[in-house]
């Protein structure tokens, strides 16, 4: 009653995510349900009560402004997503399908 | 029927920190790609963002420079986009509690064609830390697209304007007012060409009086010349298809330098659905009134703060307290300029003599602004050379003015010095005694010479002395000559006057 298929097909072709039709009616019931929590919730007074954006009520450490990482291109350019056995890098970039704007 | 014109903006400024906002990666430009690309740039599993004190600290900066309000407890959220460039497949922003809350700008545009020049306030919405994406190389890599991640995690402060200005003039005059100031407090290197600076443009038209038009937004802009191209264009594109009969749709568009056209770029429908939500890798950033109030101590004296003050103590014009105020070194060099001049501006004066001392220091601070303005900027620019490469320093200018002020040298003999000291350096003084400048005060001498004048042009004297007023400048002229144009031209233009009255 909260989302239709069509939503679920929206959110996921944005989270670039494949799904058949089992799939989305599985996803919708299971996101309605968060739903159904989240309107029990709604029920709840909260007024005078400052919303969080983490669960934890701390705040960020912060790090001084140093450069503390070295060069590691070599290691990480092996881990590259192989195609016929070699890591798709050249010329020190990472090698990508063509994006076309 | 007239259209106005709507602009806002959104300014990406690049903060110079050395490391990134999340992990110690350099941000140094134009390093070998992926050379600074560490775990965390490229977004390894696993990895998590550790916040920047430095970069924070640029952003308190920036807020407490525009007046605005630093948020006590402000929040990350992930902007989620696929792009090869953001491999975490988000970015990490800032979304509904900002670093910084509302401030302002105060804006000065020139005057153009019948224009006067006016000032004018801009209001700013917010301004967010953020994290800058890699780099996307389209050359042909096998059909391929290369990706440079030495870029991503780059931090950034994005400053959003409220729609207030309604010309391109306006827009530009904004954004230079920005540009300086992000350089001026030392948050941002200012440099267009590396992208350190880069603006964005919403557009719209709409009739006087009538609700806001649909705006598009002109990406990217890197130098304020094409800023100005392309609101001229949009503004024209707009207006025509508005006339035609057709409707504005909202849409992102590139400006093309080599053609001075915009165009639209191909965006699907929930492109701009980023599903924002707060990062839970990071807790939120508290701000505590003491470590506001220890970087609002280290400020530096801002631009419109000078502007004031050049105006009110020193007597200068807006339009010369404006260009001085351009950038803090070219501030500096006028302060240290004048300071030599006046060697103690803030000393009270005797009781009656006050304002014989602030009119002293306003002829001082116009003759230093004159010297800085003209002489000064023309040579860097014939040379190609910014404030910071200037041959000659503050202190040496200062003491040619000296020389200018207690009559030692005439304006043209200090221009023969300064062109002396920009090629081969040395002090005013000594450039004076070598090239035999110093001018003729003696009065005795100025007579004596007036004298020989006379006696020598005695058919001239006369018909001065029937009316004939105009050949008074011929009589300065011969005798400037006489003196190899030494003569202080105060003094001899007293001596003659009398003198021929007879």
């Amino acid at each position: 009653m909260f989302l239709d298929n069509a939503d679920v097909r929206k959110v996921a072709r944005l989270a670039r995510l494949a799904m058949n039709e089992t799939e989305i009616e599985a996803a919708r019931l299971q996101l309605s349900g968060i739903f159904t929590l989240i309107a029990e919730m709604q029920a709840v007074d909260t007024r005078g009560i400052a919303p969080m954006s983490h669960a934890q009520d701390l705040s960020q450490r912060l790090r001084e402004d140093a450069v503390t990482e070295t060069n590691q291109r070599e290691l990480f350019q092996s881990l590259a997503p192989k195609y016929k056995g070699s890591p798709q890098v050249e010329a020190g970039l990472y090698l990508v399908p063509q994006v076309i704007e | 029927m007239t259209w106005e014109i709507v602009i806002g903006l959104e300014v990406h400024a690049q903060l110079s920190t050395s490391s990134k906002i999340f992990c110690g990666a350099s941000t140094a430009f134009g390093a070998e790609p992926n050379t600074q690309a560490d775990a965390v740039s490229i977004a390894l599993p696993g990895v998590l963002p550790v916040l920047n004190k430095g970069a924070v600290e640029r952003a308190i900066r920036f807020g407490l420079a525009v007046g605005a309000h630093i948020a006590p407890r402000s929040v990350f959220a992930r902007k989620n986009y696929f792009y090869p460039d953001l491999p975490k497949g988000y970015q990490i922003s800032q979304f509904d509690l900002p670093v910084v809350g509302n401030g302002q700008v105060v804006i000065h545009v020139p005057a153009s064609g019948k224009a006067e020049a006016y000032e004018k306030v801009v209001r700013l919405t917010r301004a967010h830390l953020e994290e800058d994406a890699g780099k996307s190389l389209h050359e042909d890599f096998h059909g391929m697209t290369g990706i440079d991640l030495n870029r991503a995690g780059t931090p950034l402060l994005e400053i959003v304007s409220e729609p207030d200005m309604r010309s391109a003039d306006e827009a530009v005059a904004y954004a230079k007012a920005l540009h300086t100031l992000v350089q001026w407090i030392g948050i941002c290197d200012g440099n267009m060409q590396e992208g350190s600076f880069r603006c964005d443009v919403n557009v719209s038209v709409r009739r006087p009086g009538a609700p806001l038009g649909t705006r598009r937004e002109i990406k990217n802009l890197n130098s304020f010349k094409f800023m100005q191209q392309a609101i001229d264009y949009e503004v024209q594109w707009q207006v025509d298809t508005l006339v035609n009969g057709g409707a504005i749709h909202q849409a992102t568009v590139l400006f093309n330098p080599d053609t001075g056209e915009t165009r639209s770029m191909r965006s699907k429908e929930e492109a701009h659905d980023y599903r924002y939500f707060p990062d839970p890798d990071l807790l939120p950033l508290d701000i505590s009134e003491e470590w506001k109030e220890q970087i609002r101590a280290t400020l530096p004296e801002l631009p419109q703060a000078k502007q004031a003050r050049y105006v009110n103590e020193l007597g200068l014009s807006a339009y010369d307290a404006s260009i001085l105020t351009a950038s803090r070194e070219m501030a500096g060099f006028f302060e240290t300029a004048l300071h030599i001049l006046l060697p103690s501006p803030q000393s009270s004066p005797a009781s009656g003599r006050g304002s014989e001392r602030e009119n002293q220091s306003s002829i001082s601070a116009k003759l230093c602004a004159n010297w800085i303005m003209g002489e000064v900027n023309a040579q860097l620019n014939r040379d190609g050379l910014d404030m910071t490469q200037c041959p000659i320093s503050a202190q040496q200018l200062g003491g040619i003015l000296q020389r200018i002020a207690d009559n030692t040298i005439s304006n043209s003999g200090a221009k023969e010095v300064f062109r002396a000291m920009w090629v081969e350096g040395g002090e005013a003084d000594a450039i004076i005694e070598a090239k035999g400048l110093k001018q003729v005060s003696d009065s005795g001498a100025i007579e004596a010479l007036v004298d020989e004048i006379i006696a020598a042009n005695a058919d001239k004297v006369t018909e001065y002395r029937s009316g004939k007023d105009k050949l008074f400048g011929f009589f300065v002229g011969i005798a400037m000559k006489a003196s190899k144009g030494k003569a202080n031209p105060a003094q001899l233009n007293e001596v003659l006057k009398r003198k021929l009255a007879g």
